[in-house]
């Protein structure tokens, strides 16, 4: 009944397309959620119509980031936490690009969390995936802003000593005109929500609950990546338009998870064209030859 | 006008329409003149958050296809290493000027220091070359950064400018040639369709053409460590095919990459060596020293790194001494021995920052130098000075 | 399926019939598609794939519904479901983002 390794007369995976598949098996680990995310990533790219040739893909370091890797898109992997701030540059030099920035937990908002919060504050139109697996993935299972209070880690032997972020409610207060968080769990609603905020313009923020069954899920007792699936199944709760405030990630209790925000707000590029008076149109080619009539100094 | 604004002016001759930075003296200006510059031209300024996230910008500007530059001091200098490297690793062409102020650290953030210079090559971690150009006035400012662009899309390279404070706040007259004589190079792009591109297979030069996102070659960059392909691969080989590639493109192309200019070198016998605005100084201590009879020359650098040493070996085969000012402890003056190899004595005239070498303590040192060689001073010496440039090509 | 009484248009719905594609050197066995398949169509085999994981294994075929769930959930993009009488190579709907190298 089980069909071999794709036969002439079978399809090939629906998502081959966008697929570096000659750089598969990817380097996560078995049960690793990044994978399902990069599932519903790339069902959203297919799904929002964009053409794919327009689609670029920023990241930093870590284990989400590998994504870039992998998908065939154009795609940038660039150093730990700058991630937002390249893709800032991209999109302000080709507008017309939808610019994807797909990273970690600790990449995003640790080190990048600078990059973060202007980037949500200026409104630049870019959407942001945020892989969350409560910890420094790959580089063995450290403590993060996102590791629970209390949860053990490589750095944090006997528990971690500090609060988490509640990364939704600081993008939200940062002007983000878009937040989801939802588990792995929740493929469909993933790929809905980021092929929304693909289509929406400004700052768009989605953040995705992962199992890290090698660095976080060992060490804090919550089993396979499984387990760690059925755990997302029973605490997760979809509470969508609530105050992201009201809308914690504490595992004690319950995972509030939904579509938070969806505003409006002009982009940087509005406000600057509008501020500056100015067009940002087609850029002159600039190779080889001099600078075209009437755009030279003074 | 002042050199920060002729570098402004230089970078949009050359076709600059992005610029990512972050007010720190004395560079702010070029920030200043370029946040009122680009929107009449149609691009774009962008006040980032910290130096970090300006040369992170600077680079996805350019893999957008956009001529962008930062410009920045020392201690942003030191911010922006980690995303150079990655402008190196990922062969991207952008621009930073570094308008030198004396440190370490935060140091006299409104005086003059030449104490960058070691920094812009090897400030980033791992080994690379890098390019790094050395105006010594509001002119060569802005003629600089039209060739920093040049060099920076040809050879696909991050390539730093190094002024300094006096260089960058001195107002002198600058003059702009018309349009059409300003010579621009853009990025070289594929001659094949996507499936069958490798962005990085070099041609001849070692340099391979760069397709820009949203091209339609579905690029993969990154700073790992990567093949031909783009991919990372995690093996010797690949880290030798790669970093050979990122050496040979520059070491192999200094004839094209290098330029310096001798003034008086024909007979010269003390030979000054000096960049920036200690160039400056020295010019004036050698016409001091040939109107007093010495054979002094000077060969001013114009591109610091890859550092002349063709040109440095031949000439200390007719020399009988070298002298280099300098505004840090000595650090260019290192290369300059080591290129010089024993041939004839090289002293440093260095003092740590704060001001410029006065070029009466480069006259002294070069009478003390022709004194302790046996130069004769002779009245005979030809005063017209004869400059010549390294390379014929303006 | 038991009705309190007979659909009106009964004989005119046809549920969707789905067919398994495992590429089993792909599997790294975490079992999500074992777990979460609505219809429970599959279970984990004691065969083991060349990695050396145990690779799901479909139990009846006539369950599945072609609704993609395992496609999404699966991490590794070993098993997609295609239509139960699709058997040819080009499907018009799937062969989305066919890339400039011409691969489907």
């Amino acid at each position: 009944m089980t069909s071999k390794k794709a036969k002439k007369t079978l399809p090939p995976h629906p998502m081959e397309a966008l697929l570096r598949s000659e750089r598969l098996p990817h380097i996560w680990c078995a049960g690793c959620g990044i994978g399902t995310v990069f599932s519903s990533v790339i069902a959203a790219v297919q799904k929002s119509g964009h053409d794919p040739d327009k689609i670029a893909v920023v990241s930093g370091i870590g284990c989400t980031a590998r994504m870039a890797g992998y998908i065939r898109l154009d795609s940038f992997h660039t150093t730990h936490g700058r991630a937002i701030a390249f893709a800032t540059g991209l999109k302000l030099a080709r507008p017309e690009i939808k610019v994807l920035v797909i990273s970690g937990d600790g990449d995003l908002l640790a080190i990048g969390g600078n990059h973060f919060i202007h980037a949500a504050r200026r409104n630049i139109d870019i959407t942001v995936i945020c892989v969350n697996n409560l910890n420094y993935g790959m580089t063995g299972g450290q403590m993060a802003p996102s590791t629970p209070f209390g949860a053990k880690t490589t750095s944090s032997i006997s528990g971690c000593p500090e609060e988490p972020f509640n990364f939704c409610y600081l993008a939200s207060a940062c002007g983000s005109v878009y937040v989801a968080r939802w588990t792995t769990l929740h493929t469909r609603r993933i790929t809905n929500s980021i092929t929304e905020a693909m289509q929406k313009r400004g700052f768009t923020f989605v953040e995705i609950l992962t199992p890290c069954p090698t660095s976080f899920g060992r060490r804090n007792k919550m089993g396979t990546a499984l387990d760690t699936l059925k755990f997302y199944h029973e605490r997760s709760v979809i509470l969508n338009d609530i105050d992201p405030k009201d809308a914690p990630v504490d595992f004690g209790s319950k995972i509030v998870v939904g579509k938070f925000v969806d505003t409006e707000r002009p982009t940087f590029l509005d406000n600057y064209q509008f501020v500056c008076k100015t067009e940002i149109g087609d850029w002159p080619d600039f190779n080889g030859t001099a600078v075209p009539e009437g755009q030279a100094t003074r | 006008m002042n050199g920060d604004y002729a570098c402004c002016e230089g970078a949009l001759s050359a076709g600059c329409r992005f610029f990512a930075g972050y007010p720190i003296t004395p560079a702010t200006e070029v920030a200043e003149r370029m946040s009122r510059r680009l929107p009449e031209l149609g691009g774009i300024y962008i006040q980032m958050e910290d130096e970090l996230g300006s040369m992170a910008a600077v680079l996805g500007a350019s893999w957008g296809g956009v001529k962008s530059m930062t410009s920045t001091s020392g201690p942003g200098f030191s911010l922006m290493m980690e995303n150079i490297g990655l402008g190196i690793c990922t062969e991207t062409p952008c621009v930073v000027c570094n308008v030198q102020r004396a440190g370490p650290s935060t140091g006299l953030p409104t005086l003059v220091g030449q104490g960058d210079m070691m920094q812009a090559r090897w400030g980033s971690h791992g080994h690379y070359e890098i390019i790094a150009l050395a105006p010594s006035s509001p002119q060569e400012m802005f003629d600089f950064t039209i060739r920093a662009f040049n060099l920076s899309e040809k050879y696909r390279i991050p390539v730093i400018i190094l002024a300094d404070e006096v260089v960058g706040h001195m107002t002198e007259r600058v003059m702009i040639p018309p349009e059409k004589e300003i010579k621009l190079v853009g990025r070289r792009k594929p001659k094949v369709p996507p499936g069958d591109y490798l962005p990085y297979r070099p041609d001849p030069d070692w340099v391979a053409p760069m397709a820009n996102c949203g091209d339609g070659y579905r690029i993969h960059v990154t700073g790992l460590t990567h093949d031909e392909r783009g991919y990372p691969g995690m093996d010797e080989q690949t880290q030798a095919q790669m970093v050979n590639r990122l050496i040979q493109k520059i070491v192999s192309n200094t004839d094209d990459i290098i330029r310096t200019e001798d003034i008086y070198m024909d007979d010269a016998e003390v030979v000054v060596v000096a960049y920036g605005i200690s160039a400056r100084s020295a010019k004036q201590a050698v016409r001091e020293a040939r109107a007093g009879g010495l054979r002094a020359g000077l060969i001013k650098l114009e591109t610091v790194w890859p550092f002349p040493e063709k040109l440095i070996r031949d000439v200390a085969a007719r020399a009988r001494a070298f002298i280099m000012p300098e505004i840090n402890a000595g650090q260019m003056v290192l290369e300059l021995q080591r290129c010089v190899g024993g041939a004839c004595p090289v002293q440093l005239i260095s003092h740590f920052g704060g001001s410029i070498i006065h070029p009466r303590t480069i006259l002294d040192a070069i009478e003390n130098a022709a004194a302790s060689k046996g130069c004769m001073k002779n009245k005979k010496v030809p005063v017209r000075r004869t400059s010549r440039r390294s390379d014929r090509r303006r | 399926m038991k009705y309190w009484r007979k659909p009106l248009d009964l004989e005119n719905i046809k549920a969707s019939r789905g067919k398994v594609v495992i590429i089993e050197d792909r599997c790294k066995g975490c079992g999500f598609c074992v777990e979460y398949c609505p219809r429970d169509v599959l279970c984990m085999s004691q065969a083991f794939n060349v990695k050396g994981y145990h690779t799901p294994a479909v139990i009846d075929e006539s369950k599945c519904v072609n609704c993609h769930f395992c496609e999404a959930l699966c991490p590794e993009f070993a098993i997609y479901s295609i239509e139960a009488n699709e058997m040819t190579e080009d499907k018009p709907g799937r062969a989305r983002g066919k890339d400039k190298r011409g691969k489907a």
